[in-house]
């Protein structure tokens, strides 16, 4: 039977792909994130082909030996059950599933993009020198907004970040879901509007890398990519010297301009950013007099603001293009908005309360996660350390 | 961008001249399509066949010709899909070194959602449901399904949806959403216009087809089995599809209400999805993946029930495991419901969530990994005989398990991190698919060819189909596993990266492979139907393949009424048994057979459903407040039709049954 050798050649075909590695930044990231993440790969994949190969090799085998004409080979009709062999191929695949079901506990946990880094690369540990670089982020139809608080500058369509520097980015977006991947740092993360997610990375090698927006989001889609420019800090302070000499600001009026779709926008940069646009983004309150989401939430937390509450909307005038989410269904109403409460100063109050973000453990020996119980009994460890992965969000209002 | 207009009149709602594409492309698709429309109408006009095909197929309430014809559909539509394929992997090796290829964002962000919108609504479902409508009322030993109406009525609202679906490629436009519409970018104000009204709509009406068709099978195999059936002793088959109705009727109602509350909040401006007021997308992804997972499993679960029967038959030899096979469906049946927070790792779930639902993901690779080994040890001590099934079985499995085994690695939320939304995982889920569900499909249709028309299919072309189909998805996939490992992400319509070409070229190249296996798949009907009355092509046994259920058991094709007795089983693989101890085919002493009658409610509250499908895509309000007053109306009127069953008359029976006997004494 020719058919049947030919089937055998097809899974060699996969050891095609590492031909391929030269240029495959999943498998040789820059990024200590994304360095482990590719080696839970690697390593869940030697764990299956564990299993695979056997499966393969076992079909090829019996498809050869036992073909219609090959008489030699043992004909049973009838038997159909053996409890030695069916414990076993329960077995063998639960054994792979348990072991790889372990390394994905830890490793979920581990590399939880919302965990705050505990060390630079595998064989440098975090210092207390190594103060994260906070980047916030937004995704925009079609380009990537990315805003250095610390800094004060913003710039869109290209980032730069210092080598071995963890980097935490806070994201969101103005109007679609999207999802923001730089392949060779770490892994990608959604950004939603009104909502804020977070990713942590670090690049250790300096460099230039693309990063794209990783999850399909309207006409522009193709074009919403970026660079990532990896340097020393030297480089990084050149960089952002360059953004403040070049000038420009963005405030709640320029974003409001700059969040119009376009589409394949050129690197540009802003010398000076509004200290709570990025807040604004999020709570949806760039606008002005349109209520934040924080604060519609705090008013609704006391209990609502009760039958004023229904008059206290405006006609939704800014923005009627169609990618703010405000078009008329044809059966609706008018778009309408609920009108702001707050004052300024209240605002401000408001976007200050935001607490420092409780640093990851150094020693992750005894993970655990959270939704794990401590054994009680004889099981019971002998000393507490029921918790020793904090939630980064514990104890955090989502947005303040 | 197409220009549009949502004013509306009152005649016409928001159609006017510019709802038609302006695109040459489409303009040339359609002026192919009507000329092969209007050559198709001559002809049944010319040959008179109207008349036969109104009352022999389209009214018919036959499982056997309903199920024919949920085929046909799934093929026709199998072409469109493969055609939207074909396209985005032609704009992808284009659109290099600053060209934009040869379509545009609007055209080709509905190209890619069209595809997968038909690739698993309106292929892979109507083939299941098609094959499960076939083939399990004659395996456990019935004479139709428990509701024939309502199945006719199922079949004709799964075109309606396909029609729908169809209208929007020459009217107005398609969603530019991706297959699964994910809001906020599906709501009015992303979408505005008539492209996501024609995928709810669309697929509203399939479901209601999908769900009723999901009830009516639940039903049969629970209520209709042979005397002496009992679950355990079903055919592995029929399991298979028990559960993947299961999985049908308790996931689609999810699917329609999440699209109603969308539909709401497009046509009446409530906030379910929306960013501002309350509304929730993240909800929406939720739910629609609630569907969707166990959508899978009802795609590859009757598939993996088809890879038993064909195994253990070409092996000749009893099912390995029959029991552990049983549990292993049931286990991915329930666990298929606690996984769908899988597909969005990267939402920013804990570490706790994403891990749980990592590992349930891991678990149900368990089950399926125990149905692989059973079917390795089915063929275990067997005598292996390679028809054409068999080969599209030895195919699956070796496919099988690479598509499995990335699937894990998908389920590894920090290897999903960097592989989610790349073309690893496009790669990974048309290695199931095609791997898994097409390559049982193509086993199912060889296999059961014969019981259905009469005749085997031709081999040579069968095999040059089979090589074709094989070679050519390993050469379409492969680059894309490569792709998706060098950050390459999915839905891109231009690239910038040179290097990226060439694995792009060798998937297209791999697309033409696969071509060739379509249109050999299609000249192997040709030549087989040609050839049918050949004695190497016509099956006069009834048991071309020496079979072990009991469809093998009747005549190929079937008569209407399937058995003259019920049959009895008395263990597993009846058919096997009844041969083994040589019962005795009984030609006499027949009873009248009650049966149902044909009607063509069905065709008319389906296409009231279309029309009103229609009118809503367009905001003509009239026309569908008349057309779904017109949809109860004939219900309430279908009510008073009391002539709906008649009795088969013993002479007829007999004449059927003689020449049956005929038959076989002359095959012998």
């Amino acid at each position: 039977m020719t058919d049947i050798r030919k089937f055998a050649r097809l899974p060699w075909l996969v050891l095609l792909i590492p031909l391929a590695a030269c240029k495959a930044e999943v498998l040789a990231p820059a990024g200590d994130v994304a360095a482990r993440q590719r080696d839970l790969l690697v390593i869940s994949t030697l764990l299956m082909l564990l299993i695979i190969v056997p499966v393969m090799v076992l079909t090829v085998v019996f498809a050869r030996r036992y073909r219609e004409r090959n008489k030699d080979a043992d004909y049973r009709p009838d038997w159909d059950h053996s409890t030695k062999l069916e414990f076993v191929i329960w077995a063998a695949p639960l054994l792979i599933i348990i072991t790889l079901g372990a390394l994905t506990w830890v490793g979920t946990h581990l590399l939880d993009p919302y965990r705050p880094l505990d060390r630079i690369s595998a064989d440098r540990p975090l210092t207390e020198a190594h103060r994260p670089l906070p980047v916030q982020v937004v995704a925009m139809d079609w380009k990537w907004l990315f805003i250095y608080p610390e800094q004060g500058i913003a710039s869109v369509n290209e980032l730069a970040v210092p080598v071995d520097r963890p980097v935490e980015f806070t994201l969101t977006s103005t109007s679609v879901m999207n999802a923001f991947y730089i392949p060779a740092m770490a892994g990608m993360i959604y950004a939603m509007p009104g909502m804020e997610t977070k990713l942590n990375g670090v690049f250790n090698h300096p460099g230039e890398y693309k990063g794209i927006a990783s999850h399909y989001s309207g006409h522009g889609f193709s074009g919403m990519h970026f660079k990532a420019h990896a340097t020393d800090e030297a480089g990084f302070a050149a960089w952002i010297e360059k953004a403040r000499a070049a000038g420009g600001t963005l405030d709640r009026p320029r974003y409001l301009e700059l969040e119009a779709p376009s589409e394949n926008v050129p690197p540009m940069s802003f010398a000076e950013v509004d200290p709570q646009l990025f807040q604004r983004i999020v709570n949806m309150c760039v606008e002005p007099g349109k209520i934040c989401m924080a604060e519609m939430m705090a008013l609704d937390a006391q209990g609502g603001t009760g039958l004023a509450g229904t008059m206290n909307v405006t006609r939704l005038t800014y923005d009627k293009d169609q990618r703010r989410g405000t078009r008329a269904p044809v059966l609706g109403w008018e778009p309408f908005q609920v009108a702001s409460f707050c004052t300024p100063e209240d605002s401000a109050l408001m976007f200050g309360q935001s607490p420092e973000l409780a640093r990851a453990p150094l020693d992750t020996a005894p993970l655990r996660g959270h939704a794990l119980v401590p054994p009680k009994g004889p099981f019971a460890p002998s000393q507490d350390n029921a918790v020793t992965l904090l939630d980064p969000t514990e104890g955090r209002a989502r947005n303040f | 961008m197409a220009t549009f207009s949502n004013e509306t009149t009152f005649l016409l709602g928001r159609l006017n001249w510019d709802a038609i594409p302006k695109e040459p492309i489409v303009w040339a698709t359609f002026v192919v399509v009507a000329l092969g429309g209007i050559a198709l109408l001559a002809a049944l006009t010319r040959y008179r066949l109207w008349g036969w095909l109104w009352r022999e197929w389209f009214t018919s309430v036959d499982h056997k010709k309903i199920g024919i014809m949920y085929i046909i559909l799934a093929l026709i539509m199998f072409l469109r899909g493969f055609a939207d394929a074909v396209m985005m992997r032609l704009q992808q090796v284009w659109a290099f070194g600053g060209s934009e290829g040869y379509l545009n964002a609007h055209h080709y962000d509905q190209i890619f959602t069209a595809h997968g919108v038909i690739m698993i609504f309106f292929v892979a479902m109507p083939f299941i449901t098609g094959l499960m409508n076939y083939v399990v009322p004659l395996q456990i030993g019935a004479r139709d399904v428990s509701f024939p109406f309502l199945n006719n009525f199922s079949f004709w609202m799964t075109v309606g949806g396909a029609v729908i679906t169809m209208a929007s490629l020459f009217l107005g436009e398609f969603a530019q959403t991706g297959w699964l519409a994910f809001p906020p970018l599906s709501g009015i104000g992303y979408s505005p216009w008539v492209g996501v009204d024609y995928y709810i709509w669309g697929l509203q009406v399939a479901g209601v087809g999908t769900t009723l068709s999901g009830i009516n099978l639940l039903v049969t195999i629970l209520k209709m089995r042979a005397p002496g059936m009992t679950m355990m002793r079903m055919p592995i088959f029929t399991w298979t599809s028990f559960c993947a109705n299961i999985l049908i009727v308790a996931s689609f109602p999810v699917l329609t209400m999440t699209l109603i509350l969308l539909t709401l909040d497009r046509y009446v401006g409530t906030n379910f999805f929306t960013n501002d007021l309350g509304g929730n997308p993240m909800m929406y992804i939720n739910l629609i993946w609630i569907w969707g997972h166990p959508e899978v499993y009802i795609l590859i679960l009757p598939l993996f029930g088809v890879f038993s029967e064909v195994t253990s038959t070409f092996s000749g030899k009893r099912l390995f495991g029959y029991s552990s096979m049983v549990y292993a469906t049931v286990c991915i049946t329930v666990l298929s419901y606690l996984v769908w927070l899988h597909h969005f790792f990267t939402m920013g779930s804990g570490a706790s969530v994403n891990s749980f639902f990592g590992i349930t993901t891991m678990i149900i690779s368990i089950p399926t990994g125990a149905k692989l080994f059973n079917w390795l040890f089915t063929m275990y001590r067997g005598r292996i005989r390679y028809e054409l099934p068999m080969m599209w079985t030895v195919a699956f499995m070796l496919t099988f398990v690479v598509g499995g085994m990335t699937g894990v690695l998908l389920a590894v939320p920090p290897a999903d991190f960097v592989l989610h939304n790349s073309l690893f995982l496009i790669a990974h889920f048309h290695n199931v698919i095609i791997g898994g569900v097409l390559f049982g499909l193509f086993a199912a249709i060889n296999f059961w060819w014969p019981k259905a028309f009469g005749f085997k299919l031709d081999v040579f072309w069968g095999k040059v189909s089979f090589w074709f189909w094989v070679v050519g998805f390993w050469v379409a996939f492969m680059p894309l596993y490569i792709l998706g490992l060098m950050g390459v992400t999915r839905r891109l319509r231009v690239f910038d990266d040179p290097d990226l070409r060439i694995w792009f070229a060798i998937a297209a190249f791999g697309a033409v492979l696969i071509a060739a296996g379509i249109a050999a798949m299609f000249v192997q009907f040709g030549v087989s139907i040609l050839r049918r009355n050949r004695p190497d092509y016509r099956d006069v046994s009834g048991d071309p393949w020496d079979g072990r259920t009991l469809e093998w058991a009747t005549s190929s094709p079937p008569p209407a009424y399937n058995f003259a007795f019920n049959p009895i089983s008395h263990g597993l693989d009846t058919w096997w048994e009844m041969k083994r101890a040589g019962a005795v085919r009984p030609t006499g002493g027949y009873m009248p057979i009650h049966m149902p009658k044909n009607t063509g409610t069905g065709v008319i509250l389906a296409a009231l459903a279309t029309v009103c499908g229609m009118a809503l895509v367009w905001y003509v309000w009239w026309l569908a407040a008349l057309s779904f007053l017109g949809i109860i109306a004939v219900s309430i009127a279908h009510t008073f039709n009391y002539h709906r069953d008649y009795y088969i008359p013993v002479s007829e029976i007999e004449a059927t049954e003689d020449a049956r006997t005929r038959q076989l004494a002359q095959g012998v």
